[in-house]
């Protein structure tokens, strides 16, 4: 398949901008196109988010995601939000704390927030876990490009903590497919 | 017969000036030139810039690099230019309307930012180019076309807000007190840092003719019977001062200069 | 070799390309969606011995980059609507008192306040005509994060030649849009400088136009000692109430944009050699129509596309040419119908003419673009 359109929702202050910069880059050092845009309220913090991804092996005409081939949400709100527009065959990937309602479609339900806050216990790698979890379920980004993108964006002194979020988010998502 | 410094220094073939006859206007634009001339600058790194009034077209006489900007952002395109280029000697003439007025932000934060500008503020104490409208420097109960019944605002004391702002160098002199006037302006020049010299003017067309101050030559001799220099005044009584305002420099505590500092960063990244 | 690819953002590439182009000074005051270009521009400038400054508000940098601009440093200022309508005064200054200058305005929802974090291209008017009195203005609005790294180097090209404030209009979707983007080497780029005089002090008329209607421009502590205002002058620089004067002044100051008109427009057209229907759009919303001509295209509906690269001057020759054999134009923007008025104008009833406006907030998705040519067809 030539063309994915992803959205990364939660709230404002879960990095999830900084994700879906990260998965475009990875896509870039894939060789492919990626355009990344956000919808984001007056909040810094709270609100609800969401960062969009589009990665193609062609040109990308409209920038925004119009039906998503994937879709993560780490909160209720915007889950109820943004989860409209979600194709027959696309993928769900929520965060086990949401109800998501008799949706009729493929749903990964995984503990990403409590991987983040209580086994790594760090609620700032949060959107990195996710996006191990995104690339395992999905493969829409190499796990090497992936882990160099990482490495490219966070800060200093924090990659092996990152690594790890990266490595655990990866199993998770691969559990979930077995 | 124009004098030495006039024909050095002015565009004579502007001349004569759209001025009143009596405003103090020319006298304080002559101190200026005076002033540059004592300090031997090279006239070619000058750049003097203005607003919009009566006071601001006096740089169109001057022969600099010259600048007639829009009402109240003399300081702003001053900034601009001061970056551009930090070896120009960037000189501001400003009136009260234009500097307290509808620039007012513009000078605190010039003052704030101690970036070096010398700006000298000609107050007449009213809006002279549009026909003798009140300003923030009109005394209270004073009259003016747009206060027929006397102003209720509160006058600013330009000075002080100057130095509440952060000027380094803040002084004060009139149209009679030439001498002074230069000096103040020749140090404020000197000061690498921001300067702001409040040149007390006359404007015996309207804010004259509309408070009954009498004729230029009267409005002039006022000024010299109550200004008291604050180096006097600090030995006066509080009664003897009553009626009286303050001249001379009111603060000279130069501090480090904008666009140096902004310098320092250049240079460390430089060398990163 | 490693590739030069990297995932860029819009507000970003525009100080890649101003710095590209000779930028060294900038001038802003923090305002959403444009605030990255202040926020990289502090970042970058001291690195190339440029200078940044945030001024105490939108007027005073308009201000601040004029003066800069007359010290002969290539300046710009950012700023969106709110910021835009500030600067206005000075602006008028500029194409005045002819001082080259590029101003960005990343467009975003409006009126007023509006919506500070949604896009708009509610700004196309002001663009032209924000400023009081005649004036000439020319106006860029690019539609990918690689075209506004090119397009802010034409802007000071631009500015730099014809002495005149060149805007960068922008979107909130392109300015905030990250995508990949290759930049070109510094090598290939193409600069322009202002004309300088070849005469002395003595000789110099700093308001004295060449024969391309350009008077060359001498720079503040050069030696020229010059005088600029923005009262109507004379060939001297110096004001007059002269009304011929006045008059061949302001003619001569609109003319120069006009006399160079060709050489100045820029616009790409897609498919428009068997369309039926062109869709006319810019920036953000150029992009949603790109994708609307080719989903068309598939269901054997002939669409072509024709973007207005410079949208002041608007390029209207060649769609006159247009008119003469398409059915009918779709006008897409997000406003409520500013640009289509110099459609309308152009094409006068020689093809039918229909409009796509969105002002919610919400980009204009192609399926609107595509509904509405369905149902018209």
């Amino acid at each position: 398949m030539g063309k994915y359109e992803i959205r990364l929702s939660g709230s404002g202050g879960q990095g999830l901008i900084t994700g879906g910069i990260i998965l475009a880059e990875a896509a870039i050092l894939d060789g492919k196109n990626a355009v990344q845009t956000q919808s984001y309220g007056p909040e810094a913090r709270g609100g609800a988010s969401k960062a969009e991804v589009i990665i193609s092996t062609d040109k990308i005409d409209f920038p925004k995601v119009r039906d998503c081939d994937i879709f993560l949400s780490l909160t209720q709100k915007s889950f109820d939000q943004y989860g409209k527009n979600v194709k027959e065959n696309g993928i769900i990937i929520v965060d086990e704390s949401i109800d998501t309602r008799n949706e009729n479609k493929v749903i990964y339900s995984l503990p990403i927030i409590d991987t983040a806050y209580n086994v790594l216990g760090k609620p700032m790698v949060l959107n990195i876990v996710a996006l191990g979890v995104i690339a395992a379920i999905t493969n829409v980004v190499s796990r090497n490009a992936l882990e160099e993108a990482v490495l490219n964006r966070v800060p200093k002194g924090t990659e092996e903590l990152n690594k790890k979020a990266l490595e655990m988010g990866y199993s998770i998502g691969k559990n979930a497919i077995k | 017969m124009p004098s030495e410094i006039v024909n050095k220094y002015f565009r004579t073939n502007k001349l004569p000036q759209i001025w009143c006859p009596g405003c103090g206007h020319g006298i304080i634009t002559r101190a200026i030139t005076v002033a540059i001339d004592k300090l031997g600058l090279d006239r070619d790194k000058i750049c003097i810039v203005s607003g919009i009034g009566c006071s601001s077209r006096a740089p169109g006489y001057m022969d600099f690099d010259t600048l007639h900007t829009t009402h109240g952002r003399a300081l702003a395109f001053a900034t601009g230019i001061k970056m551009a280029n930090p070896e120009l000697k960037v000189i501001v003439i400003t009136g009260d309307g234009d500097a307290t007025a509808i620039g007012g932000n513009h000078l605190i934060h010039a003052c704030r930012r101690n970036i070096d500008i010398t700006t000298i503020i000609y107050n007449n104490n009213i809006y002279g180019m549009t026909g003798g409208q009140y300003s923030p420097t009109t005394p209270k109960f004073d009259k003016g076309t747009t206060v027929p019944y006397g102003n209720v605002d509160k006058a600013f004391d330009i000075p002080a807000l100057a130095i509440a702002a952060g000027a380094t160098y803040v002084g004060r002199s009139t149209a009679y007190h030439t001498q002074l006037l230069i000096s103040l302006i020749e140090n404020g020049i000197k000061n690498e840092g921001f300067s702001l010299i409040e040149a007390i003017s006359v404007c015996p067309t309207y804010y004259g003719r509309k408070n009954k101050k009498g004729s230029a030559v009267e409005m002039l001799e006022w000024q010299k019977e109550h200004a008291v220099n604050i180096a006097a005044a600090s030995k006066m009584t509080p009664e003897s001062l009553d009626g009286k305002f303050l001249i001379g420099e009111f603060k000279n505590s130069p501090e480090p200069e904008y666009t140096r500092e902004y310098q320092k960063i250049i240079d460390r990244l430089k060398k990163e | 070799m490693k590739s030069k690819a990297r995932l860029m953002q819009g507000n970003e590439a525009c100080v890649e390309g101003a710095i590209a182009a000779g930028m060294r000074f900038f001038a802003g005051y923090p305002i959403t969606p444009s605030t990255e270009i202040a926020e990289f521009s502090a970042e970058k400038l001291p690195l190339v011995g440029g200078r940044f400054i945030q001024m105490e508000d939108e007027i005073a940098s308009m201000a601040a980059i004029i003066g800069a601009s007359l010290a002969g440093v290539k300046s710009m200022t950012a700023t969106s609507g709110p910021g835009f309508s500030l600067k206005q005064e000075n602006i008028g200054y500029a194409a005045l008192a002819e001082v080259p200058c590029v101003i960005v305005d990343v467009q975003r929802s409006g009126p007023s306040t509006g919506l500070p974090t949604s896009p708009a291209q509610g700004d196309i008017m002001q663009a032209r005509w924000g400023t009081h009195g005649d004036h000439p203005i020319i106006a860029l609005t690019p539609s990918s994060v690689r075209e506004t790294f090119d397009l802010t180097i034409k802007a000071f090209n631009l500015s730099e030649k014809y002495r005149v404030p060149v805007i960068l209009l922008m979107d909130e979707i392109i300015g905030h849009m990250r995508e990949r983007v290759e930049l070109p080497d510094i090598s290939e780029i193409e600069i322009i400088n202002r004309k300088k005089p070849a005469v002395s002090r003595e000789e110099y008329l700093p308001y004295k136009a060449d024969d391309d209607l350009i008077p060359p421009m001498a720079c503040y502590g050069e030696g020229y000692r010059f005088h600029v205002t923005g009262l109507a002058h004379d060939e001297t620089g110096f004001p007059t109430n002269n009304p011929a004067v006045a008059d061949k002044l302001y003619r001569r100051i609109v003319d120069k944009i006009e006399f160079h008109k060709d050489e100045i427009v820029e616009w790409e057209e897609q498919n428009t050699d068997d369309a039926d229907i062109i869709i006319i759009s810019v920036g953000g919303v150029a992009r949603a129509a790109d994708t609307a001509m080719k989903q068309l295209r598939e269901k054997g509906i002939k669409v072509g596309t024709y973007r207005p690269i410079t949208v002041w001057p608007f390029p209207d020759k060649r769609l006159v040419e247009l008119a003469d054999r398409v059915k009918a134009f779709v006008v897409a923007e997000m406003n409520l119908g500013q640009m289509v008025l110099e459609v309308e104008r152009i094409i006068k009833d020689k093809a039918k003419l229909i409009k796509v406006n969105k002002v919610n907030g919400e980009a204009i998705y192609p399926e609107e673009i595509m509904e509405k040519i369905e149902e018209v067809l």
